[in-house]
């Protein structure tokens, strides 16, 4: 198909998706003006229900807690696909640095422990103040991967072993699952929570939220761990 | 202006598409499909902010001040991370794309068959 012919098809397909595109957005309440009851009545409820007094927590790993099942089946199956695609079981022998500049690396190298235990923090405190499992996976997944940049790649393969990072990937995914299954097991709802609640506002306060969000925390910083070393060892292979 | 939002979003969905179909790189077309994506979190987060809102978390404010809908700020949160893992794919079937057929232009892939 000629790039005349292809631009034309989709200059007539966009001109009407815009248009279908700005019919919805006229029918859209006023931005600043949401009507919805469902988050009027969660922000109203969620606290005093579930003591997690960050309710988007709540919502990710108690109300909305199925969908969030999805979505990590959905990381799980991308961080598979890709060591599907370029996991050859060669790695580099000879440790080739990054180009990164002296200053890059003097302060990365500093910046490393902070990174991890901010990370550990967010995942932490997530469902009391602002935080969570899935930001502060990328931090403590990316804060690994810094390793690489500021000291070596043999310090970043150390701290990183791939069957370890494997295994917390598939362990932290199953965990999830079966604490769904095993609640329904016990006659309770998909994910309900069956852990005794505490004071809100302290650590303890929402229960089994804590152990959904240290799941998914798990998950995600070892799926993004897993994605580097992937992408590095196909790119560093030798032919 | 109070549709401002709703427009950006749908600018940067149609941008994204054009970027999709005459794009000349994969790695390109990679980037373009993650901002078709990002036209869906300004759309959500828009739809669920009300003005004067806080964040919905009620850690030193009383619970009932006027918040934002905290459900479409968890569909953003959740889909923000597994996008990027999503990309990650992406690029790896480019990589591979490159692999088997030296090029990274989608417009001479479609000519090799089999």
């Amino acid at each position: 198909m000629s790039r005349g012919i292809r631009l034309g098809i989709f200059a007539v397909g966009a001109l009407g998706l815009a248009l279908v595109l700005a019919w919805g957005v006229a029918g859209l309440p006023d931005f600043g003006h949401y009507p919805g009851p469902y988050g009027t009545v969660l922000n109203r409820v969620a606290v005093p229900e579930r003591h997690a007094s960050n309710v988007v927590a709540a919502v990710v790993f108690d109300y909305r807690g199925f969908d969030t099942l999805g979505e990590e089946l959905i990381l799980l199956a991308a961080v598979l696909g890709v060591a599907l695609l370029l996991r050859s079981g060669k790695e580099s022998k000879e440790e080739r640095q990054p180009m990164a500049s002296e200053a890059v690396r003097a302060v990365t190298a500093r910046l490393v422990p902070v990174a991890f235990l901010f990370g550990l923090y967010t995942i932490t405190f997530g469902p009391v103040t602002p935080g969570g499992g899935f930001q502060g996976g990328v931090l403590v997944g990316l804060s690994l991967v810094l390793l690489y940049l500021g000291v070596d790649l043999a310090a970043f393969r150390a701290v990183t072993p791939t069957p370890v990072v494997d295994l917390l990937e598939g362990g932290a995914a199953a965990a999830f699952v079966g604490m769904g299954l095993g609640s329904l097991a016990a006659g309770m709802a998909f994910l309900q929570n069956f852990l005794p609640l505490d004071k809100i506002g302290i650590l303890t306060s929402p229960g089994s939220i804590n152990l959904l969000n240290w799941a998914a925390g798990i998950e995600v910083a070892s799926a993004f761990v897993l994605l580097f070393v992937e992408l590095l060892n196909y790119l560093e292979a030798p032919e | 202006m109070t549709v401002a939002p709703y427009v950006l979003a749908v600018w940067l969905l149609l941008v994204g598409l054009y970027g999709v179909v005459t794009s000349r790189n994969l790695i390109h077309l990679t980037i373009c499909v993650a901002i078709c994506q990002s036209a869906s979190y300004v759309f959500l987060l828009a739809v669920g902010y009300r003005t004067g809102g806080t964040a919905p978390i009620f850690k030193g404010i009383p619970l009932g001040k006027r918040a934002v809908d905290p459900v479409v700020q968890a569909l953003t949160l959740t889909d923000v991370v597994v996008s990027v893992t999503v990309l990650g794919l992406l690029l790896a079937l480019a990589l591979k794309a490159h692999e088997r057929n030296g090029t990274l232009d989608p417009q001479e892939l479609s000519e090799v068959h089999g």
